[in-house]
């Protein structure tokens, strides 16, 4: 018992570090976003800015605090730099792409989960053998179709082409929950006298709130994250730019501006950081899912 | 299926018709609810997969619509590009060393927070999969920062005193290299612990304590029930994270672009800079090079499977 105890103390002694050393870029970056840009260019290794004292916590002090934390960096760069527009675009794109996907995976799995229907089985087949034929790089024609149809210069663009991957795992996700649900709950509804659409809405598409949640969030995550699709129809477009492309033009055209980059950075990571943080078990529940799948 | 509610006198007169015919109806709705998906997935999956083996046929600079055929050019071009295959050999070799590091380590990342007498596993695994929530842009952007000569790993260096003067770490291919394989390996490790976590968890706690009931150490119950029951998420693991290797794009664009002079240059990259990096887009260019890279990663693919097949009979003789 002492020796089992004697063995998880040391190995929490070994392992706590490790976490931190794990996410310490992270905090690196929270650092360097409040630090003056000429404290940051010529790298510091404290985490807290210059000229920091611990008496500064006193509510007396506080005044000295907002003079040592270069908060401004975050001003200068949602207005300067426009990381402002590229939250806003983010977050449009973000949330429409959300909409859709999950629009179009929950009618797909409620109809293949709970109907039977000439041509299903060839329908489950086509979506599961593009998972295996070579892609290759399909961006050229999805390129080539977005111009074609005039959206290369609109957010519309990029949304469509992030919608327009087959999300099979989120398809087969609401498919085995729709097949698992009790039969009668239509039965009874049509009773009624409710027609399909109204037990689709009324009754099954409330019902799959938890599965709608997963692909909320590992959706809006992914697509927050997404970088290919939106480089590639707005890198001459900075008003259509997300965070992630509008950081990369930020870093190349002001390289030596750390602090502003670092203050970027956090304005990127912070919103879903918090998302993961609240909504950890939908999140690790969908992947896990993913796998079993 | 059968939600057809057909009213007695219905049934009596002829209810078969009208059974069939509110089976049609259903029918229809289903169709109706496949066709936005079946829209989209004909234009985004289907459409570009067919275009992109007919771009690659043609000189095409994407403008209008490919007129030059050139036959099998691009793909002689593809073929003899020694940058392509510069491109080619570092996919390889990120994609071997980051399942090399990630797929055993994660499991073992997964073994210590399965333990139920560690506190705070909650804490443990939310830090552990903080980089995979991360945008991987931002983080190869903040990664060349700290990489940088200014950076925070050179001051650390210099501070523990391993070095005397900063090092522009990203002048070398390969310590570049070498970076880029450790980067990608943190950012995407905390998503195969999630795996590993579901796969430990279906092994059921019942098989453990029978076998502990009938003297089998944590050894021979980790050989004997453990591997053998992890062996299918081994093979699902292995593929996702070497799938994910192969596309690796917004780490390599934003941590290094490729450099020092093609150094860390992989084909995803290639392929882009052929599409939309340079002046005179050479659209059907990358769409070949795009089908020789998903021709040999199919086969990878193919590899990885026969090899699980073989394996899993073996095991189960």
């Amino acid at each position: 018992m002492i020796l089992r105890r004697i063995g998880l103390t040391i190995f929490y002694i070994l392992f706590i570090p490790f976490c931190i050393a794990w996410v310490y870029p992270l905090l690196w970056t929270l650092g360097v976003s409040v630090q003056s840009n000429s404290e940051a260019y010529n790298g510091s290794l404290s985490l807290l800015p210059k000229g920091f004292r611990l008496s500064m916590l006193l509510p007396q002090n506080w005044a000295q605090l907002i003079q040592v934390f270069h908060f401004g960096n975050y001003a200068n760069a949602w207005y300067v730099a426009s990381f402002g527009q590229f939250a806003l675009n983010t977050v449009i794109f973000s949330i429409t792409v959300v909409v859709f996907v999950v629009l179009l995976c929950v009618l797909t799995g409620y109809a293949l989960g709970r109907h039977s229907f000439p041509g299903k089985k060839v329908f489950i087949g086509a979506i599961i053998v593009t998972m295996f034929i070579p892609h290759g790089y399909t961006i050229v024609p999805v390129w080539q179709l977005i111009t074609t149809l005039g959206l290369n210069s609109s957010l519309w663009g990029m949304i469509l082409a992030e919608v327009g991957g087959a999300h099979v795992l989120y398809i087969l996700l609401f498919t085995a929950y729709f097949a698992g649900l009790p039969k009668d709950l239509e039965e009874a509804a049509c009773l009624d006298g409710a027609g399909f659409f109204r037990v689709f809405f009324s009754v099954m598409f409330p019902l799959s709130m938890p599965i709608v949640a997963t692909t909320c969030i590992l959706q809006f995550i992914g697509t927050w994250n997404s970088f290919f699709i939106p480089l590639i129809f707005s890198i001459n477009q900075p008003k259509l730019q997300t965070l992630g492309v509008g950081m990369l033009s930020f870093t190349s055209d002001y390289a030596s501006n750390i602090a502003g980059m670092a203050a970027g950075a956090v304005i990127t990571f912070l919103p879903i950081v918090a998302l993961f943080v609240f909504f950890q078990r939908y999140f690790v529940e969908g992947i896990a899912g993913a796998v079993k799948q | 299926m059968d939600i057809g509610v057909v009213s007695q006198s219905a049934i009596e007169h002829g209810g078969k018709r009208l059974l069939s015919r509110q089976q049609k109806r259903i029918h229809l709705f289903c169709y109706l609810f496949l066709l936005p998906q079946t829209v989209m997935y004909l234009a985004f999956t289907i459409w570009p997969i067919l275009a992109s083996y007919y771009y690659s046929f043609f000189n095409w600079d994407g403008v209008g619509w490919p007129t030059d055929f050139i036959g099998f050019q691009n793909y002689q071009g593809v073929i003899s590009d020694p940058f392509f295959w510069g491109a080619f050999q570092n996919s390889f070799l990120y994609t071997i060393a980051t399942v090399i590091l990630v797929v055993p380590g994660a499991l073992i990342m997964a073994l210590i927070l399965n333990n139920r007498k560690l506190k705070g596993v909650i804490v443990f695994r939310t830090l552990i999969f903080l980089p995979v929530v991360l945008t991987m842009a931002v983080v190869g952007l903040v990664m060349q920062d700290m990489f940088g000569y200014n950076g925070f790993f050179n001051r650390l260096l210099m501070w523990i005193g391993l070095l005397h003067q900063p090092v522009e770490w990203l002048n070398s291919a390969i310590i570049a290299m070498v970076l880029l394989i450790l980067i990608g390996s943190w950012k995407g490790f905390g998503i195969k612990v999630i795996y590993w976590l579901a796969g430990l968890q279906t092994v059921s706690t019942e098989i453990y304590e029978a076998a502990h009931v009938d003297g089998a150490n944590v050894i021979q119950r980790f050989r004997h029930i453990t591997v053998p029951m992890l062996i299918p998420f081994l093979i699902v693991i292995t593929i996702l994270q070497t799938n994910e290797s192969f596309h690796v794009f917004d780490l390599v664009r934003t941590f290094t672009n490729g450099g020092p002079f093609f150094g860390t240059d992989v084909v995803p990259l290639y392929i882009y800079n052929n599409a939309f990096g340079s002046l005179v887009p050479r659209m059907g260019y990358a769409c070949a090079a795009g089908i020789v890279f998903g021709i040999a990663t199919l086969l990878v693919s193919l590899g990885l499977g026969l090899l699980a097949r073989r394996f899993g009979q073996r095991n189960t003789l």
